[in-house]
């Protein structure tokens, strides 16, 4: 299915995402990475790691906020059932291997010119257009 | 007390940015990578967007403060070395992706507008995040 082309709004997206990494790096001297910020659900007793479950509930309670308030975000997933439950299996996987994923290593990691969030980038980004490219197109699509 | 406060601040803004960016739609993340079919560019615009401001934004916080201002120092990750662990995991990372049409940071919001199937992708990818720590924990054995 085709998605409509949203440039304004993905840059605006995007200039809070950056604006959400900026604040907490100035506030709590933290790195945004959402496979980290996971990691704090993994570990709940830990009571340094407090503030994740905090940006957490955050992260899901605005969308929630603002659908209530009228706004519509577009969603659908064209990958359902056992196939989105094998898919979420090798990431969490390997985001755990690869210390990261597009908001730590592919936001904050590339701002930071760290060599290891570069090479992690361009890696996952070039599997992940080998795998559309294959799933869309090599078996006979 | 402080730092939670500024951690759901920051998630907040950061929810609301992945939803209005079109990060949280699996369908619109895949078409960034359909080039040969349903293409969809809007992708390099978020991450354009968020890469610039925070490459400029940790300049100033870096160049300006010595120390954040709820915590005595930068927590900034130390590792130097690129290894088969960081290119491995990353390759994996994106077949899971590929596969899924969702990241991390992308689903995490979606749950707050698209409950299902979001929780089905974050409990698989819990218990990846398990089994890694799990054979990360092991004790690494000598092959003969």
């Amino acid at each position: 299915m085709t998605t409509a082309f949203t440039p304004y709004a993905s840059l605006f997206g995007g200039f809070l995402i950056g604006l959400s990494a900026v604040m907490l790096m100035a506030l709590n001297g933290r790195i945004a990475g959402m496979t980290a910020m996971l990691g704090g659900v993994l570990e709940p007793t830990n009571r340094a790691g407090r503030w994740r479950l905090a940006f957490l509930a955050g992260a899901i309670a605005a969308p929630l906020v603002a659908t209530l308030a009228g706004a519509e975000f577009g969603f659908t997933s064209p990958t359902t059932g056992p196939l989105l439950a094998l898919g979420g299996v090798i990431v969490g996987v390997g985001v755990t291997y690869g210390s990261g994923c597009t908001s730590g290593h592919g936001v904050c990691g590339i701002a930071r010119l760290s060599p290891r969030s570069i090479v992690a980038t361009l890696t996952f980004m070039a599997t992940t257009f080998a795998t559309v490219t294959l799933i869309r197109h090599g078996f006979g699509g | 007390m402080y730092r939670i406060l500024s951690g759901l601040l920051t998630g907040l803004i950061f929810g609301l940015g992945i939803a209005i960016s079109g990060m949280a739609n699996p369908a619109k993340v895949l078409n960034f990578f359909d080039v040969f079919g349903t293409w969809d560019p809007s992708l390099a615009f978020v991450m354009g967007g968020a890469l610039i401001t925070t490459a400029i934004g940790y300049r100033i916080v870096f160049g300006r403060a010595k120390a954040p201002l709820f915590d005595t120092t930068f927590h900034l990750p130390t590792a130097k070395t690129i290894d088969a662990k960081l290119v491995g995991g990353s390759a994996l990372f994106g077949v899971g992706w590929g596969i899924a049409g969702f990241c991390p940071g992308g689903a995490i919001p979606a749950l707050g507008f698209a409950p299902w199937p979001t929780a089905l992708f974050l409990l698989s990818m819990g218990a990846g995040m398990l089994l890694a720590r799990w054979l990360q924990s092991l004790p690494q054995r000598q092959t003969a």
